[in-house]
């Protein structure tokens, strides 16, 4: 069974460069955790394969540093994205792999917030509703199928 | 109510550690603490299987997993539920199915499996004369279960009505009028007998109802009032007619009372209104609140107040809380951290006599 690609043609951008992380000053704490900031939780997910392409969410724009909101004194992530076309039935595995590599990468102590970027996408509510029912998510990674599926975008993420 | 006045502060007795996955729900045994008997609670989870915790209160008022119900559910175990009689226990799981366990001489036997849902099962709740069971899902419908001899169930109506995922149902207290709360934001009011169901009643926006998920509700302790809590960060109180209610027909229509609002950051996943009027409610910013009726001030009917916080109560979601059915202000509150803690809401000044 051949299935259409929801875009077959997806525009692909230049990745942002990767600035290195600037060393911790001599006279500051070595054993203290940094607060994660923008630029951490960015580097988590940048490189989360797209379901349908062989590209990185980064490389087409549904994933960018700004669109990152973190608060680390209130352990508070919200990570807004943007699926390629508005009808995007892949819009729920992409929050799904967000939600996942962060559940993976952030401190238990993180409260994440998912939704896909105001106007983008025609089922906006329904989808936000979704991917922020805790209930829900856990039941669907109960399967095996969208586990595997989840995996293999993740895969290039952990780098 | 010289507790308020006092002040008073929720203390931490114990926290229990077992289950390897988020806890998701616990179930007080109703039969209620009689002198040196223990109490007694089961709590489920997302590792599949369901524990039995047991406080001998002669010992050194320290609580023991008595039993651990694995090896029947295949996916997580969501909610449980014991009969009035304390006898059997019901669990709900990610896997379609109820079972249905009997205490035999301190092992837990799975006796019954309740099969028919299409896919996850969410909540199970008992009726007050243990006769009927009541069950919900993802599938958008409530089933109705009636105990036969023998220990099996036969499915005696199969409610559709709830336009998404059923989050919750609960049997009133004192007749056998069911209510469930929805993913499609609304609560619906269930009445009838043998296998003639109807809904009678759904509260909704138009009602003063919630905007977003309705998790949980819980009834007071004379059936008059239910508190309801929601993903749109409030609780809601409605009010019946209890005369009425208790009248031939069983049913009164509900209607709003008031709205809490204001006090909660995140989802709220659970509320409890215990049997002295005080509501507990657990939510995903990790705290444990408590509300009363506020006597004071000049105002058209009870409003409600918050009476403690306590943050930081465990270190991730709160997915339920539970007072227990014993007299003292005993209860257990389970997260996504896979601990469940137990405590005490004490007053902070003496009590003469005590």
């Amino acid at each position: 069974m051949v299935f259409e690609l929801i875009n077959a043609n997806p525009v692909v951008y230049e990745k942002k460069e990767r600035r290195a992380r600037s060393a911790p000053s001599d006279y500051s704490d070595e054993y203290a955790a940094e607060p994660i900031d923008q630029q951490e939780v960015f580097d988590h997910v940048r490189d989360i394969k797209d379901p349908e392409h062989p590209y990185s969410l980064e490389e087409l724009k549904v994933i960018t540093e700004d669109a990152i909101e973190v608060d680390d004194m209130q352990s508070y992530v919200r990570v807004t994205f943007t699926p390629t076309v508005e009808h995007c039935s892949m819009a729920t595995i992409i929050g799904l792999c967000l939600r996942v590599k962060l559940l993976r990468s952030l401190p238990s102590r993180y409260k994440v917030d998912i939704r896909v970027a105001p106007g983008s996408h025609a089922s906006e509510a329904s989808v936000n509703k979704q991917l922020n029912d805790k209930e829900r998510v856990a039941a669907a990674l109960e399967n095996p199928n969208l586990v595997d599926m989840v995996d293999e975008c993740l895969a290039p993420s952990y780098g | 109510m010289e507790l308020y006045e006092g002040g008073c502060e929720l203390k931490l007795l114990e926290t229990l550690e077992g289950h390897s996955d988020r806890v998701w729900s616990l179930a007080w045994n109703p039969v209620t603490a009689a002198a040196g008997t223990p109490l007694v609670f089961a709590s489920c989870s997302g590792d599949k299987t369901v524990r039995i915790w047991e406080n001998t209160p002669s010992h050194s008022a320290s609580w023991t997993c008595k039993a651990v119900l694995e090896d029947t559910h295949t996916r997580t175990v969501r909610s449980c539920a014991w009969s009035p009689s304390g006898k059997l226990l019901a669990t709900a799981s990610f896997d379609a199915t109820t079972a249905i366990w009997e205490n035999v001489g301190g092992d837990y036997e799975c006796v019954s499996t309740l099969e028919g849902h299409e896919n996850e099962v969410k909540s199970v709740s008992w009726n007050a004369s243990g006769t009927l069971l009541a069950t919900c899902g993802r599938d958008k419908s409530v089933w109705i279960w009636e105990l036969q001899p023998g220990n099996e169930f036969e499915c005696v109506s199969v409610l559709q009505g709830h336009t998404q995922d059923v989050k919750m149902v609960q049997w009133h207290p004192s007749t056998d009028v069911l209510f469930s709360c929805s993913y499609d934001n609304t609560i619906k009011v269930w009445a009838g007998d043998d296998d003639d169901w109807q809904c009678v009643q759904t509260l909704g926006e138009p009602n003063s109802g919630h905007s977003s998920t309705v998790w949980a509700l819980s009834f007071n302790a004379s059936g008059d009032k239910m508190v309801t809590c929601s993903d749109d960060l409030t609780l809601k109180i409605w009010e019946t007619d209890n005369i009425q209610m208790h009248s031939g027909d069983g049913y009164a229509p509900w209607r709003h009372l008031c709205t809490l609002t204001g006090y909660h950051d995140r989802s709220i996943f659970s509320v409890h209104w215990s049997s002295e009027g005080i509501i507990a409610s657990g939510a995903a910013d990790d705290a444990i609140r408590f509300f009363v009726e506020n006597r004071d001030g000049l105002v058209d009917g009870p409003t409600y107040k918050l009476l403690l916080k306590k943050e930081k109560a465990h270190d991730m979601d709160i997915n339920s809380i539970q007072w227990s059915s014993g007299e003292k202000r005993l209860l257990a509150s389970a997260s996504d951290d896979g601990t469940i803690k137990i405590w005490e809401l004490a007053s902070l000044c003496m009590e003469n006599g005590h």
